[in-house]
């Protein structure tokens, strides 16, 4: 087991290795001078080269490189050029809203797919399977800020019952920050759902033609417990590693959302980050999200596990 | 105790209904042993699913199967329910498949311990591991899972399953066919066994004649979805009436003696059964009346050339009244083939 967790640890260290590298290798093909960019096109040489100096900019490549992990590894993780905070402290204010929305999604998703799922898959064929299944096809098809104003439109303005768009932080209770969370993570979850319910149909389809679903019948069992008990638990891999992807990307995939309701998340640091060049939070949120997919990913096979015995490694 | 009556079972398939069990009629009494035979695809696994009310979806039946004089096709489904895993345990082809590979064995075995007996947790392992003790897995831990267990191993849990509320009836579907050989005799023997121990009838299904005169007393030879030869293990063996009872011997590697002769040809598909006797294409008696009718069991001997006055010729299966209801006699013992120029009687 300790043996497993090393090997794990040893692949999640050099795939961070790597990819902290090759997004400090794009940045720097890229053109876009940070410090030109910010001292605007009228800058004078000098100053220009006394702040390159100052940014560290001036280094050469390896040096750089080898600076900014050493500093990750210290917990510095440098300051914005844009910001002019630290980036460690720019990532946690925006994790304090990404994270919980993108649980809450993820949570809405998968209490509204595997039931719609499980339910189209014991009704394959059925009326009420394929108005489901059409509802999904229509779910995955809207484009999710669509969603989200039609949702503001509702929810927000015709019967005012939620905040249209802001996020006041955690400081003033639990409620007024998840009510701020709750429209814009129905916008995300509607469609992963739909996408969620699709695949859960499929894969309970395949397993109740299973042998050891028509086992569990021939003992007696209904075919409600033989479909709760036997097919849904091993149709639940291919949908756990699914959550898991849609996780990841829930966490800072969010842009266009997050602009519908006007949310300060990771999204929008991401796409104003590499928009003003300001390398340093870029490539600090690419080794950040790519751990946290790793993560993400490792959670994934420890449920897996959990599930099915076979996946167990012997010993563990 | 169990009757089936002029059971017949079309399936939807591209291209419409196809049927693939035509009036089947057998009957099983307490205790007996009945073998069930025929080459892939005749239909075996067909009519065991249909006693069990385990057809696949959109099957379509007539006839009647009388469990203790309870038609099982017209039941409801928690009557079924009640009787599956109770009074009628189930033995299937692929130990391999046939386990949840998410439960351990011993939960398995447990689960219709509980919905059926309603025992108590501790109760139920005790009496799992009991079962599983005497199904030959003493020294196996309960809490392991199936893809650490050999397909024996598998199999022998699939039994206990099966066995664990002490079901009247057994069937058993092929439940060596996966298996090595000496895992096949220890299998049977065990069936054989646990049969005469607990008292409870058995429906062996089998492609291998071996494995019936081994452990049956009478014997069913199933064809393209019907019953063509039936009788006795004894009478059959002794006087094989049926020409593809005869092929399916030859190509037994128990009972040849010699080489195994494979039959040449394959089981017709349900969609493309010839007219009149399905079998006709591949059988070396085939003469032109073959393919007019079909013939439908008759009790032998036949007298002179094996045209009786019981024989098929003038009763088509396609007329609505098809052949009489089997009186019981006819049913249990009585030696009867479907043929119309049935081998004689040595
Ligand atoms: N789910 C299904 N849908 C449609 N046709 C089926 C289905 N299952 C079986 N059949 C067809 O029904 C016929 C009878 O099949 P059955 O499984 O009863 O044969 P079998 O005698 O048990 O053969 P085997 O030795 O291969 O188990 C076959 O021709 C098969 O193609
Ligand atoms: S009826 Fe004719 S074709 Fe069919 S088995 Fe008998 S002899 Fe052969
Ligand atoms: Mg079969």
């Amino acid at each position: 087991m300790t043996g497993y967790f090393l090997r794990r640890a040893l692949v999640l260290l050099s795939t961070l290795l790597a990819a902290s590298l090759v997004v400090f290798v794009v940045l720097q093909v890229l053109p876009g001078d940070p410090a030109a960019l910010m001292l605007g096109t009228g800058a004078r040489p000098d100053t220009l080269a006394a702040l390159r100096h100052h940014l560290g900019l001036d280094a050469p490549a390896w040096l750089r490189y080898l600076r900014w992990i050493f500093g990750i590894l210290r917990g510095d993780f440098g300051i914005s050029y844009t910001y002019n905070v630290p980036v460690a402290e720019l990532v946690r204010q925006r994790s304090a809203l990404s994270v919980p929305l993108a649980l809450l999604a993820i949570v809405l998703s998968t209490a509204i797919a595997i039931p719609v799922g499980v339910f189209a898959a014991a009704r394959r064929g059925s009326v009420r399977d394929a108005a489901l299944m059409g509802a999904a096809q229509v779910g995955v098809a809207i484009p999710n800020f669509w969603l989200g104003i039609l949702l503001i439109l509702l929810f927000a303005i015709h019967l005012p019952w939620l905040p249209a768009s802001g996020f006041p932080g955690w400081g003033e209770g639990l409620w007024p920050g998840l009510r701020a969370l709750i429209l814009p993570a129905l916008a995300l979850a509607l469609p992963q759902a739909a996408i969620l319910a699709r695949v859960t149909r499929a894969a309970v389809i395949e397993t109740l033609g299973e042998d050891f679903v028509r086992t569990a019948r021939a003992k007696g069992l209904t075919r409600g417990a033989a479909l709760w008990r036997h097919a849904v638990p091993n149709a639940l891999i291919p949908v756990v590693t699914l959550i898991g992807l849609q996780f990841s990307f829930l966490l800072a995939g969010t842009v266009i959302v997050e602009n519908v309701f006007t949310l300060p998340g990771l999204g929008r640091l991401v796409f104003q980050a590499i928009a003003q060049r300001d390398l340093i939070v870029v490539q600090d949120l690419v080794v950040l999200l790519a751990g946290s997919v790793i993560l993400v990913n490792f959670t994934v096979d420890l449920a897996a596990a959990a599930i099915d015995p076979r996946q167990r490694r012997p010993g563990a | 105790m169990l009757a089936v009556e002029n059971l017949s079972v079309s399936l939807p398939m591209e291209g419409g209904r196809v049927p693939v069990l035509a009036d089947v009629s057998f009957a099983l009494a307490r205790g007996e042993s009945v073998g069930l035979v025929g080459e892939s695809g005749s239909g075996k696994s067909m009519t065991a699913l249909a006693i069990m009310g385990l057809l696949p979806p959109g099957a379509a039946t007539s006839g009647r199967v009388l469990f203790d004089g309870r038609d099982l096709l017209a039941a409801a489904e928690p009557e079924l329910c009640a009787i599956r895993g109770r009074r009628i345990g189930m033995v299937f082809q692929e130990p391999m498949t046939a386990l949840n590979p998410l439960m351990s064995i011993g939960a398995q075995v447990t689960e219709p311990l509980r919905l059926h007996l309603r025992l108590g947790r501790a109760e139920a392992e005790a009496r799992a591991r009991r079962l599983l003790a005497r199904v030959g897995l003493a020294q196996i831990d309960p809490h392991r899972h199936p893809h650490q267990l050999s397909g024996g191993q598998r199999q022998r849990v699939v039994i206990a399953i099966a066995l664990a509320c002490g079901p009247e009836l057994l069937i058993a579907d092929e439940p060596t066919t996966a298996l090595d050989v000496t895992m096949q005799a220890q299998v049977l023997d065990l069936l054989g066994e646990l049969a005469a121990e607990q008292g409870l009838a058995l429906l062996l299904i089998t492609h291998d004649l071996g494995v019936v005169s081994a452990t049956a007393a009478r014997v069913m030879v199933m064809y393209a979805g019907r019953v063509v030869e039936a009788g006795g293990t004894g009478a059959v063996f002794a006087a094989m009436a049926h020409p593809y009872t005869r092929a399916l011997f030859a190509a037994s590697p128990h009972e040849a003696g010699g080489r195994p002769a494979p039959i040449p040809g394959q089981v017709p598909d349900p969609q493309h059964r010839p007219p009149g006797c399905a079998f006709a294409p591949r059988c070396p008696r085939a003469q032109r009346d073959c393919v007019a009718t079909v013939p439908v069991l008759s009790p032998l001997p036949f007298k002179g050339r094996g045209l009786g006055e019981g024989s098929a010729c003038g009763a088509s299966a396609a007329s609505p009244a098809p052949s009489p209801p089997p009186s019981p006699a006819s049913g249990r013992g009585s030696h009867v083939a479907a043929c119309f120029h049935p081998h004689p009687a040595p």
